[in-house]
């Protein structure tokens, strides 16, 4: 895999044959089809209203409920983009076994089926927000670059975990209990301001991990300007360039793994 | 010819093996298992050791090899799919592999759309296969299907479907993969006449097939590989015979996917009166017309009686000439007796050959002991002329106008 035909023109037709049909397949038989895609949203945020906006009130920020809502919609990203990523190659065995091609086309593809799922999941956001009201900043403009963040991120595990997968099946499930511990290390269904009445550092390190700054920061930027950021816990230190080093890290350490890796991934899978 | 050869495809020493693992330790535990215990938890398998082969451009080349001796490791080193650990593997232009047959194909989509993503995964662009569209519709006959899904398509179709994209996607290199054996009958005859195009058009074609018609008809170079090496690099006739000379040798070789065919040879069945029955033949498994064919029989007489002994050659299979010792008196006594015969050849026509006699009561022809399939040799003719089932010495002369016509 060089740098240099990474990109070239049969390997971007592949990428999109693969993302479309993928898409295609998604709905593929239920009547209603893609508008699943806007349903499902739909519905956790009604969920969400009636649980965590009238039963249970965790938290005082405003606009509660869609402020939940987007938290879930990107953690559901980060969720989709890992989990499907990680099973991609060995989903694909079939295909590596028999036809020779640039391999980290089967995890990207699955990433940015992760991505078109998370566009449809913010148009809800979107109605809804205008629903309730919420007024919109110029700061909404930063809600790319932390989606952008996330997808890195998840890029970078998605590289690392679908390589290692090849070698220990053992992985996605390994996978599936950090995730569910790290869904409730972020701050996503709780405020962050119930754990800074407890522990103001446990707060702090909450914020390192770069999904939850991420989430922070774009509800800031998108919601309301009550969400509690990296910024506001550091105060501009230092310490807030760490999500994005581990990102960084991340994403090149997963590439490079993948990379060598992925010579091998035909006659092991 | 030979001036303009180009090579196209370079394969120099390569070696390829595996880590086969010994017991599903694809899992993270008895890999720890397997640390602590010291073990390594897989074998070594190398299916590939030390191989070299060129091909130039527009040749058809034909790989053979039994099931398990490396020549489907070889294309897929051959199409990147597999990385040599050794050596090294050039190719000059775009190779279209077709390790197999519509791969990625996807029930859900249509015929249409399936076409485009295997189009993709060969690694055409949307506009090459627009181009190619038409022919590879037309060639499989399924122009009215093209919008139905693919699960809709009987078997017949889809392999029709598949096989018709791997023949028309125009690459510099067709690397074919055991594809011969698909659809019915009017279809094979369909890839046969491509196959014919491609040769005639010097289309460079890499075939590994089980077919050595195939590889006699089409190839114009051939190797064969035995146990992950070259054993022979030739003609196509001298390769597929050397082939389906080692088939025969079925005996001496283990091959895993025919165990139930090996069942019927050697099989004896002994009597009260005349029991083990044994037969050597001097003769190596290939004999050259003419050559005699020296057999010694073993059989042991436990009660005296009047015996006669006959032996029956089959040629592929079916019964060709037999053999008695007839009117002639054979000691009757009890005791352990050896008979020699030389059979004369020079008559037999190329084919593999079965050997089966038995020991018959001389007076009532009633079968007292039988040797099934005691042995088996192959007869090794270039003789194009003559076909059936034994050699006819032809003597042609010049043809001369009737002038009275």
């Amino acid at each position: 895999m060089k740098i240099s035909n990474a990109f070239n023109k049969r390997n971007r037709v592949l990428l999109r044959e693969l993302v479309v049909t993928d898409f295609k397949l998604r709905y593929q038989g239920s009547v209603l089809g893609y508008t699943w895609s806007l349903l499902k949203p739909l519905f956790l945020f009604a969920i969400m209203y009636v649980v965590f906006g009238q039963l249970i009130k965790l938290g005082s920020v405003e606009h509660y409920a869609v402020y939940l809502l987007f938290g879930i919609v990107l953690w559901t990203f980060f969720s989709e983009a890992t989990g499907m990523g990680l099973s991609s190659i060995v989903g694909r065995g079939d295909l590596l076994r028999k036809i020779s091609f640039p391999k980290y086309i089967i995890v990207l593809s699955t990433t940015i089926s992760a991505l078109i799922n998370l566009a449809l999941n913010l148009i809800i956001v979107v109605v809804l927000m205008i629903f309730n009201g919420v007024h919109l900043h110029a700061s909404a403009l930063l809600v790319p670059v932390y989606i952008a963040e996330i997808y890195v991120f998840a890029l970078g595990i998605a590289f690392f975990l679908s390589a290692v997968n090849v070698k220990y099946r053992d992985t996605s499930h390994i996978w599936e209990i950090i995730m569910q511990a790290a869904f409730y290390a972020t701050p996503i269904i709780y405020p962050l301001s119930i754990v800074i009445a407890k522990s103001r550092i446990a707060a702090k390190i909450l914020l390192l991990n770069p999904v939850a700054q991420a989430i922070q920061g774009a509800r800031y930027s998108l919601i309301t300007k009550q969400t509690i950021t990296i910024q506001t816990l550091y105060h501009h230190g230092w310490l807030i360039i760490v999500p994005i080093i581990i990102v960084i890290v991340v994403f090149i350490g997963g590439a490079l793994y993948f990379r060598k890796n992925s010579k091998y991934f035909a006659e092991l899978i | 010819m030979n001036k303009d050869l180009i090579p196209v495809v370079t394969v120099k020493n390569i070696v390829k093996s595996f880590k086969i693992p010994l017991e599903g330790s694809s899992g993270l535990k008895q890999k720890l298992i397997n640390q602590l215990r010291g073990r390594k938890g897989y074998r070594i398998f190398t299916p590939l050791n030390d191989i070299s082969f060129t091909v130039n451009k527009g040749d058809f080349f034909g790989i053979v090899g039994k099931n398990g001796s490396g020549k489907s490791t070889i294309l897929k080193t051959l199409a990147g799919i597999y990385f040599p650990q050794e050596g090294s593997v050039e190719v000059i232009g775009s190779l279209v592999p077709f390790i197999e047959l519509g791969v990625g194909f996807n029930p859900e989509l249509t015929g249409r759309e399936n076409v485009y993503l295997n189009g993709a995964l060969l690694g055409f662009s949307r506009k090459e296969i627009e181009l190619m569209y038409n022919d590879i519709v037309s060639f499989a006959e399924l122009s009215d299907f093209m919008d139905e899904r693919l699960k809709n398509y009987s078997s017949g179709m889809q392999v029709r479907l598949a096989f018709s994209i791997a023949i028309k996607a125009q690459g510099d290199i067709l690397l074919l993969d055991e594809v011969l054996a698909v659809g019915d009958a009017a279809f094979q005859q369909k890839c046969y006449d491509y196959f014919e195009d491609l040769k005639r058009k010097r289309k460079t074609v890499i075939l590994v097939t089980h077919d050595m018609a195939a590889v006699k008809r089409f190839c114009n170079r051939a190797i064969l590989i035995e146990e992950g090496k070259i054993k022979l690099a030739g003609s196509p006739e001298e390769v597929a015979d050397a082939y389906i000379i080692d088939n025969f040798d079925g005996n001496t070789v283990e091959e895993p996917e025919d165990e139930d065919e090996e069942e019927e040879s050697g099989e004896v069945t002994e009597s009260k009166l005349i029991s083990g029955l044994h037969l050597k033949m001097a003769n190596d498994k290939t004999v050259i017309p003419g050559e005699p064919l020296k057999l010694e029989l073993n059989y042991v007489i436990k009660k005296p009686i009047d015996i006669e002994v006959r032996i029956a050659i089959l040629k592929d299979g079916v019964s060709f000439t037999h053999v008695n010792t007839g009117g002639r008196l054979l000691p009757s006594k009890e005791g352990k007796y050896i008979l020699n015969v030389e059979l004369d050849t020079t008559n037999y026509l190329e084919g593999r050959h079965d050997v089966f006699w038995g020991v018959y009561n001389k007076d009532t022809g009633k079968q007292l002991a039988f040797f099934n399939r005691a042995a088996t040799f192959f007869i090794k003719r270039h003789d194009p002329t003559v076909y059936g089932w034994m050699y006819t010495k032809a003597q042609w002369s010049e043809p001369k106008i009737d002038k009275k016509v």
